[in-house]
């Protein structure tokens, strides 16, 4: 706020009128210097001997050590699993399992801010986007599936679905908790156990998800939390005794995993990259369509896989919507993920940011007209200011390419056959987003899009109710919602013909 | 070869592949011999190349749009019709799998059910989305459903000896699905496939929704797996080393692998098998004014 | 020695924009290619693809002449071929007056091009026949002969407008005309199939024609073009499929 000097205000002058920093305070969160794995219910040291460090990537400070699991502490977590599966788990009445995740959602909403401000300091997403989605979420999709527990049958007519045994479990940096949310929270609703594995720049909120657990009196060994890089990862894939491989993260990583998977019993989900077109007519509404895209790319720094990354304008109206959406853009405030305030927080580590700038490079490289926002970034560290590439082609790398952040590719298009043609012209399939306020268009152009999700009028929401999962190489198979339920569970038809 | 008799000889019947709605030969040019279980040849059959295959992929593709544009009660109506075409030709069914040395009773019980198992998969197309589909209570002020969309080109695999169960195992679940579909028959067993296709091409199932290759697992198994123009695999190959290189080389487009295994009991036609093929597309659109 | 071709009434600056993008580097995935030989527009947008491809080497081609009928004043004809000139382009692909010829009025349609190729000035002037409304190869290789006596730098066969477009037998028939041209006046013309020819495996046999009626020294961007816009995907394709022996998904390709 204003100085409080005798002199009048200097109106507009200055910072006068700027918003004060109102930082999420950080008393209330207990972190301990080094986390062991959690395994069979407790925290072990690992077999490994080894930690690595978690830095917080809007301060460039350690915030914790973290075991580093091998091969040999992943067959403990596994091993673990399995003889929770088989003593306490499968035998439990499938109405006293719900009951365990509804302690789980119940206790994260108790301490929704403690791990709100964790996620954030470890991530380096704004905490209004770690308060008000990702812990919300995390919690509802804890809640969502521990109503399914007892009530299965009715997901799958005509069928008996079986728990599949021993669920591996590997997600990725940008939504930890969340993810963590989506693959446990369905996996022990449908009766099986779980081995998991955060990613290496963002373990906490899964190792006090493991507190929690532990805390609610889950029974030991049917969630498993092992930390590490993509060793650990590679050993829980290449682990026999695994009969589901659950991951999230990049198309290149899994491709190998489906590769790796071959040949074995190992059933497998896969949600992978993205490189969604966000499609706005001239019919839109526009100034919310100017919100929907500043949404679809630069919510959680672009750190999304189902971002509108490619955002298709029509030609008419393309002028406009570049001008209001720069202006918009303006007004982004990108800084202390912890500021209330901020819009747009930290970059999640320096290699991250360190692919984003050659992406940068790429388009500057090839004579794009870019736009970035004028704000001042914090000397330390790891930021990216908002930035839009307009006159892109499909043949640039930078509207075929997953950047993983801030970075938008424009292109205009003159007809509805146009923007489709564009649209689908990727090898990936997540997402989509279609502006326009006419319903028969929102329904012809939303079925003609190749993607497991589309957005119309709206973007970047989720659900615990709504499955979502990608086409092509976007993925294999659903989360969330009751589709989200066949990823964990064996399903034998027992009323297909001649039974029924 | 075809059965003389002395009054007249009898005219031979030249065993080609099904692409893109017409009957080519190989492009390989060549041919292997199909024997009955005793050993004696009955006809010589294309040996489809991997230039089989992508011609057979670009048909499939050509057509996918197509067939999962049309309504779902019309694509019920061309797999009812299928089954209607099969039951006229019942009886030369009936004969080729006697030829192959199946007895009366196993031959009529085979086709018998191929018929049948249709009609039951024409029944699903129209309910298939009504049944697996939902709408979703979101917690926040959006409209939310989810629909059931074909993945799109579909390869299938049918294992040796599987014969015409295996071939409609694979292949009609996924039509009833609205994907087009590319399948390399039964080694064994070529000639009730090419009928089986003789069927769909009278049946009004459009030029490419089905290409049916006759030839060796060996052969095109790998370029059908790699191919990264192929949406899913569905195959029921029982060779554990072929199954395995099927499901390593498919990783290179994310292929959907849908290995079924003819061992498993409660083989019976499912809803199951066509959700197998098929994608879930979720559409949100906020409410309000 | 493909033109990469935009020519639809819908066309855009962004979409002529990304077709030159394409020009210039046709699949980053793979480095090192060669770039197209040119990039084939409406006089309208010659001005946008000057600017996308200054210093690229890559040639600007315009069609004139009332493309694609033809069916303008000489004028207008001139004027246009001047306009798409000035506005950057160095070669000029122009329609022949096809009533005028079938009526049989041959020195019309001669002068005109004569005329056309006048108001080209340096630009390199294509003559498109329009064999699919000649009506017989015979009309084909009088058409063929007529352009090149009145000046044709090059000549091609369609504007991809009118079906049949390009065809192995006329284009054959184009090819002798140009053989026999040459001997008889020592000068060498371009040729140019357009239309049609979408995959890598036509192309072959087209360039196979070529080499063994006109010989090697056709066979460079200078003398030989294929005028298309889905081929030099088809190319990349093959390409690819040679390198990694897995047969590719259109998906992977840029479709601009």
């Amino acid at each position: 706020m204003a100085k409080p000097t005798g002199e009048p205000l200097p109106f507009g002058a200055g910072d006068a009128l700027a918003y004060a920093p109102a930082p999420e305070s950080t008393e209330h969160v207990q972190l301990d210097e080094r986390y062991g794995l959690f395994i069979d219910g407790a925290f072990k040291t690992p077999r490994s001997r080894r930690f690595f460090d978690t830095v917080n990537p809007a301060t460039e400070q350690t915030l914790a050590r973290v075991a580093r699991a091998n091969a040999a502490d992943v067959n403990d977590a596994v091993n673990a699993a399995r003889r929770a599966y088989e003593r306490h788990w499968s035998p439990l009445k499938p109405a006293e399992r719900g009951k365990y995740l509804y302690r789980i959602a119940r206790v994260l909403q108790e301490r929704a801010r403690e791990f709100a401000v964790i996620e954030s300091m470890d991530g380096g997403k704004p905490i209004r986007e770690s308060r008000d989605v990702d812990v919300p979420l995390a919690a509802a999709h804890f809640f969502y599936y521990a109503g399914w527990a007892d009530k299965l049958p009715y997901a799958f007519p005509g069928a008996s679905p079986q728990p599949l045994g021993v669920a591996g479990q590997i997600i990725p940096w940008n939504f930890p908790l969340l993810m963590a949310a989506w693959k446990i929270a369905p996996a022990l609703a449908c009766g099986n156990t779980v081995v998991l594995k955060p990613a290496e720049t963002t373990p906490l909120t899964a190792l006090k998800l493991a507190e929690l657990c532990r805390d609610i009196d889950l029974p030991p060994g049917v969630v498993n939390i092992v930390t590490g890089a993509g060793a650990t990862g590679q050993a829980l894939v290449a682990h026999s005794d695994v009969d589901k491989l659950a991951f999230t993260g990049s198309t290149a990583v899994g491709r190998d995993i489906q590769s790796a998977l071959a040949g074995r019993r190992t059933r497998y989900t896969l949600e992978l990259g993205g490189k969604a077109a966000n499609i706005i007519f001239e019919d839109a509404a526009i100034d919310q369509a100017v919100e929907g895209i500043v949404n679809a790319i630069f919510f959680n720094q672009g750190h999304v896989c189902c971002a509108g990354s490619r955002l298709l304008v029509q030609e008419s109206i393309a002028k406009d919507v570049l001008r209001k959406l720069k202006r918009r853009m303006q007004s982004l405030i990108v800084g202390d993920p912890l500021d209330k305030n901020t819009d747009i927080g930290a970059i999640n580590s320096k290699a991250q940011l360190e692919r984003i700038k050659a992406y940068l490079e790429l388009g500057r490289a090839d004579d794009l007209a870019s736009f970035q926002t004028e704000t001042s970034l914090p000397a330390t560290g790891y930021w990216c200011a908002p930035t839009v590439f307009t006159g892109v082609a499909q043949s640039h790398r930078l509207a075929r390419e997953e950047i993983f952040g801030p970075v938008l590719a424009v292109q205009t298009f003159r007809t509805p056959d146009e923007a489709v043609s564009l649209a689908n012209n990727t090898p990936y399939g997540l997402s989509s987003g279609v502006w326009t306020d006419k319903g028969a268009k929102v329904f012809q152009i939303s079925a003609q899009l190749r993607s497991g999700v589309v957005w119309a009028n709206t973007f970047n929401k989720f659900d615990p109710t709504s499955p979502f999962g990608g086409y092509k190489e976007s993925g294999v198979g659903r989360e969330g919602g009751l589709h989200g339920l066949s990823a964990y569970l064996d399903v034998q038809d027992a009323a297909g013909r001649g039974r029924a | 070869m075809a059965k003389e008799n002395s009054q007249r000889l009898a005219v031979a019947k030249t065993v080609k592949m099904f692409i893109g709605g017409a009957f080519p030969r190989t492009e390989s040019g060549r041919v292997y011999k199909v024997n009955n279980r005793k050993g004696q040849l009955i006809a010589n059959a294309c040996r489809a190349s991997r230039k089989d295959l992508r011609e057979a992929v670009v048909a499939a593709r050509g057509r996918a749009g197509a067939w999962q544009g049309i309504s779902a009660y019309l694509r019920s109506q061309i797999l009812y019709r299928m089954a209607e075409i099969l039951e006229e030709r019942r009886d030369t069914f009936i004969d080729a799998r006697r030829a192959l040395g199946d007895t009366p009773r196993s031959a009529t019980r085979s086709v018998d059910r191929a018929i049948d198992d249709i009609v039951y998969y024409a029944g699903w197309c129209d309910k298939l989305t009504q049944v697996f589909g939902s709408v979703n209570p979101v917690a926040s002020p959006h409209y939310n459903f989810s629909s059931l969309e074909p993945m799109g080109v579909v390869a299938a695999l049918v294992g040796h000896g599987q014969g015409l169960k295996g071939l409609i195992d694979v292949v009609v679940p996924a039509l009833a699905g609205g994907n087009t579909v590319v399948v390399l028959a039964d080694e064994a067993d070529p000639l009730t496939a090419i009928l089986f296709a003789e069927v769909a091409h009278a049946s009004d199932v459009p030029p490419g929704a089905l290409n049916v290759l006759t030839g060796q697992v060996a052969d095109v198994a790998p370029s059908m797996a790699s191919h990264k123009d192929i949406n899913a695999l569905v195959h029921t190959l029982t060779d554990a080393a072929q199954a395995a290189e099927c499901a390593r080389l498919s990783a290179i487009n994310i292929k959907r692998v849908i290995a079924r295994d003819p061992a498993r009991k409660g083989q019976m036609p499912s809803a199951y098998r066509v959700l197998d093929t098929v994608e879930t597309k979720t559409t949100w659109h906020p409410i309000g004014v | 020695m493909i033109d990469l071709t935009t020519l639809e009434g819908a066309d855009s600056s962004d979409k002529v924009r990304r077709l030159c993008a394409k020009a210039r580097r046709l699949h980053a995935e793979m480095p090192g290619l060669p770039h197209v030989a040119a990039v084939c527009v409406y006089p309208q947008l010659v001005g946008v693809a000057r600017d996308a491809l200054a210093d690229t080497g890559i040639h600007i081609a315009s069609v004139a002449t009332g493309f694609p009928s033809g069916q303008i004043e000489r004028a207008h004809k001139l004027a246009e071929t001047r306009r798409a000139v000035k506005a950057g382009a160095d070669e000029i692909d122009m329609v022949i007056s096809r009533g005028r010829f079938l009526a049989g009025d041959l020195r019309y349609v001669h002068d005109e091009i004569v005329a056309v190729k006048d108001a080209c000035g340096d630009a390199h002037l294509k003559v498109i026949l329009e064999t699919g409304e000649l009506g017989s190869l015979d009309q084909v290789r009088r058409a063929s002969m007529l352009a090149m006596h009145a000046g044709a730098d090059f000549i091609k066969t369609s504007t991809g407008k009118i079906q049949p477009a390009a065809t192995l037998p006329v284009t054959l028939v184009m090819l002798e005309a140009i053989r026999d041209f040459e001997e008889k006046t020592g000068r060498q013309v371009g040729m140019k199939p357009a239309g049609g020819i979408s995959k890598s495996k036509l192309a072959l046999q087209y360039l196979v024609m070529v080499k063994e009626t006109l010989g090697n020294r056709w066979l460079t961007p200078e003398w030989f073009r294929f005028g298309a816009s889905s081929l030099a995907n088809d190319v990349l394709m093959q390409l690819a499929k040679q390198e990694t022996g897995a047969y590719q998904s259109a998906d992977y390709f840029s479709r601009d």
